[in-house]
């Protein structure tokens, strides 16, 4: 890097690149060009740094100056002042909600001054389609000393004394399930990325592949050396094409550079990566179902044992580690396994990741020691809530996790205590949620999903879900009662208990957690029939504020039902039974007086 | 299952096979040839199916069992401008919902549906990845982020020529 002067980073991240981010690019370099500086200032575009609210960003470097919600036509200003002239566009710059002030440079940002990144230590800082700047920054360093200097055992011993638990989900030990893989002899072994990040509303994996795709390609064939294959396949979603083709370039480069293919930097190791594409099936997330997946099958879900570590692709030994999982094991390798277990909690050691989103100011991907509370993630790091509105909960671990409240604030984050809390740390999305949000209407938005991706195979998990989707969508039109409260939680648990696999066994964990921390609001949708956050439509009543009302005839008119009545010049009137809530009235009325309660 | 019929050509048929060959007919490797029929002819009718199990020697219903088991494929046909809304959770709860009822009402379909002039097709899908601009729609490749109710007559605007 040392032949430029200046570096302007530009967001290549799925959120920025929607927004634009090539046309930054485009323009700046355009502008460069224009002014004969292509020579001393670089422009790179990067994977996404986390900050995807305030997207597209614009980082220059040496000076950590941070432009957010950059416009393709403000290259212009960016070169002329702050390239050239050395002032930075104060316009650009991030204002602290707190004191207004425009920040200048990230370090002082408090969304990352609580963060720790590991897994993301290249994200953001580096071109993902060039090799040589994940080398410039002790790229496959990892893989050189492990193939030179350390025996597989010892390895996985690293790996294992380090305390890495997996980030895809189930929290397993790293090092323990190499070693177990290690174990089982055979000619063939295979070493499997999970790629396919199925969560609604995680967004995790897809950035550490598409910011630092050479991260986890180098902790494959580290770990196939440890346990002995010398075939790697990712599993990735046919969904994310710009991770596939970032991937693509980078195990071309790879091979270009003998990195990986035979003979690894002369060692005799060899190894090499395919890619396999999902279709669109969350279940193909659990690894049974992802193995038959990658042989051209359904995606159903089989039973362990036998696991992949004995019989998987191929019915041959198959080691499954998640994205976040490998892209950390060269920091690990490196650094060694005292300095990582010095982070986190007794019993989750390290830094975890985690996508922002809902109702929270700075939506984004983090990453910070296993042990941060909540409080800290929300309100610190993402801003708290928007628009003043009230914290209600945060929903990890997606569809499977469980939905966590106030009093969990201070609950340091970890793989135990989100278990303790009836949640779960899942892969790590977060979404917050404000007092607007129904926990009736939450719950049943995620049995949906899970109904939806069930395959099938298993009845409780098949039919019960069903059954949990239907019963709560007759509490949300009001036709619920107690009882059905009690039937929610037996049948829950009846689900839980027999289903096949993680997706049946984890499905009811939303309703469970929410009828627990939210159960005023379950009684008021049964017994009263009111929603409080006003989000079921069924349980909305349109209703004419007398005072306002000049009696125009405007709402009788547009109501498609003919639920309005009254004399034109006087007072009218909503029949509330045959009112079927489609709110036309409300939005044609000039005089406010139209109002749901 | 779709009703229509059609009629494969021979330099269709040739494709698939080519496909086929292309991952030496491994049957091992159905998904990565039905991901390139599809991206061929758009959709992926029993007849394309057909030939995809001939040429795998993977039975038919195997083949139907796997289309239709991933929901990323499809058996009709989408509209020249497929689309998308983002129902993952974070768009969810920033008014997805809505914001497809809003796309359902302009253009009368249903979500799986395509208008009579094939010109729109209508699906949701969960998480693109972008939840930042949530609530997501994308038309075609383009994305758009933030998107309100309102804003639907507009985009919609955009496509019609
Ligand atoms: C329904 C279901 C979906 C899953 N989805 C994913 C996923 O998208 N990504 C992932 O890495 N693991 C997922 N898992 C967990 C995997 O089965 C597996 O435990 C994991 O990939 C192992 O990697 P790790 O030890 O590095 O966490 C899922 C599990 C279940 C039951
Ligand atoms: S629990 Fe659900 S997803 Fe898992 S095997 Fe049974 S039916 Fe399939
Ligand atoms: S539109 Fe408003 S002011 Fe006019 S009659 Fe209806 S409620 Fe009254
Ligand atoms: S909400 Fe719709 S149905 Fe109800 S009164 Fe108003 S216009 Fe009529
Ligand atoms: S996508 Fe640009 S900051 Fe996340
Ligand atoms: S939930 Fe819509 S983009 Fe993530």
């Amino acid at each position: 890097m040392s032949k430029y002067s200046m570096h302007l980073l530009v967001c290549g991240g799925t959120g920025c690149h929607a927004a634009e981010s090539d046309a930054i690019v485009c323009n700046l370099r355009d502008e460069l060009e224009a002014k004969g500086l292509l020579d001393s200032v670089q422009v790179i575009l990067t994977g996404c740094f986390g900050f995807c609210e305030k997207g597209p960003i614009v980082k220059v470097m040496p000076d950590n100056t941070f432009y957010v919600q950059v416009k393709p036509e403000d290259a212009q200003t960016i070169v002329e002042e702050h390239v050239i002239k050395g002032r930075k566009v104060n316009r650009l710059l991030y204002k602290d909600p707190l004191t207004k002030e425009a920040v200048s440079d990230s370090k002082h940002m408090v969304f990352y001054k609580k963060q720790m990144r590991i897994a993301l230590r290249n994200c953001g800082f580096i071109n993902p389609e060039n090799i040589d700047e994940y080398i410039a920054r002790d790229g496959y360093q990892a893989l050189g000393k492990v193939l030179t200097e350390m025996s597989p055992e010892e390895t996985i011993k690293l790996v294992k004394d380090s305390g890495q638990r997996g980030r895809g989900g189930g929290g397993f030990s790293t090092g323990l399930k190499w070693e177990l893989a290690r174990k089982n002899v055979s000619d063939e072994k295979y070493v499997v990325c999970n790629a396919d990040e199925g969560d609604p509303g995680a967004f995790m994996d897809r950035s550490v592949l598409e910011g630092d795709p050479h991260s986890v390609l180098e902790a494959m064939a580290i770990c196939g050396y440890s346990i002995g294959a010398s075939d790697g396949l990712i599993y990735i979603r046919a969904e994310y094409p710009l991770a596939i083709e970032r991937l693509k370039i980078a195990i071309g480069q790879a091979r270009e550079y003998g990195l990986l293919g035979d003979n690894i930097f002369g060692t005799g190791f060899s190894f090499d990566i395919t890619l396999r594409y999902g279709a669109g099936a969350f279940v193909c997330g659990e690894e049974t179902a992802l193995i038959h997946s990658m042989e051209g099958l359904r995606g159903e879900p089989t039973v362990k044992p036998p696991f992949p570590a004995e019989s998987g692709y191929r019915n041959k030994p198959t080691n499954v580690n998640n994205v976040e999982t490998f892209a950390s094991i060269p920091a690990i390798i490196l650094k060694g396994a005292r300095w990582y277990s010095s982070i986190g909690t007794e019993k989750s050691k390290g830094t975890k990741v985690f996508a922002l989103a809902g109702k929270i100011n700075n939506v984004g991907l983090i990453e910070v020691p296993m042990g941060t509370t909540l409080r800290e993630v929300i309100f610190e790091i993402g801003g708290g809530i928007r628009n003043v509105k009230k914290f209600k909960g945060v929903q990890t671990g997606g569809p499977s996790g469980g939905c966590l409240t106030e009093k969990h604030l201070d609950t340091p984050i970890d793989f135990d205590n989100l278990i303790a809390a009836g949640s779960m740390m899942g892969s790590g999305a977060m979404i917050v949620l404000d007092e607007d949000d129904c926990m009736v209407s939450m719950a049943k938005f995620f049995l949906e999903f899970t109904v939806e991706e069930s395959c099938g195979k298993c009845a409780p998990c098949r039919i019960g879900n069903k059954r949990l989707h239907e019963l709560l969508g007759q509490i949300c039109e009001g036709k619920g009662s107690l009882a059905d409260l009690d039937r929610l939680k037996n049948m829950s648990l009846v689900i839980k208990d027999t289903s096949l696999c993680g997706l049946g066994q984890t499905s009811p964990n939303p309703v469970l957690s929410m009828m627990d921390n939210f159960r005023e609001e379950y009684v008021a949708h049964v017994t009263h029939k009111k929603c409080p956050a006003g989000q079921c439509k069924s349980l909305m009543e349109y209703i004419i504020n007398l005072d306002n009302c000049v009696g125009c005839t405007a709402c009788a008119r547009v109501c498609p039902v003919n639920a309005i009545t009254g004399e034109r010049k006087e007072v009218h009137l909503i029949n509330s039974a045959t009112c079927i809530k489609c709110g036309a009235c409300m939005e044609k009325c000039k005089f406010d007086a139209i109002y749901i309660s | 299952m779709s009703s229509i019929k059609i009629e494969l050509r021979n330099e269709d048929v040739d494709f698939i096979k080519a496909t086929c060959s292309k991952f030496n007919s491994d049957p091992q490797e159905l998904i990565n040839v039905l991901h390139s029929c599809q991206e061929h002819f758009g959709y992926l009718p029993a007849e394309v199916q057909e030939v995809v199990s001939g040429h795998l020697n993977v039975p038919v219903a195997k083949v139907y069992g796997v289309v239709t088991f991933y929901s990323f494929f499809t058996m009709t046909p989408k509209g020249k401008h497929p689309i998308s809304i983002c129902m993952g959770t974070a768009c969810y709860v920033r008014g997805a919902e809505k914001v497809l009822e809003e796309f359902r009402k302009e253009l009368k379909i249903q979500v799986g549906g395509t208008t009579s002039d094939n010109k729109f097709s209508l699906s949701s899908l969960r998480c693109v990845g972008a939840c930042g601009l949530a609530p997501v729609v994308l038309v075609g490749d383009k994305t758009y982020g933030r998107v309100a109710p309102d804003d639907i007559k507009g985009i919609l605007k955009e496509y019609e020529k």
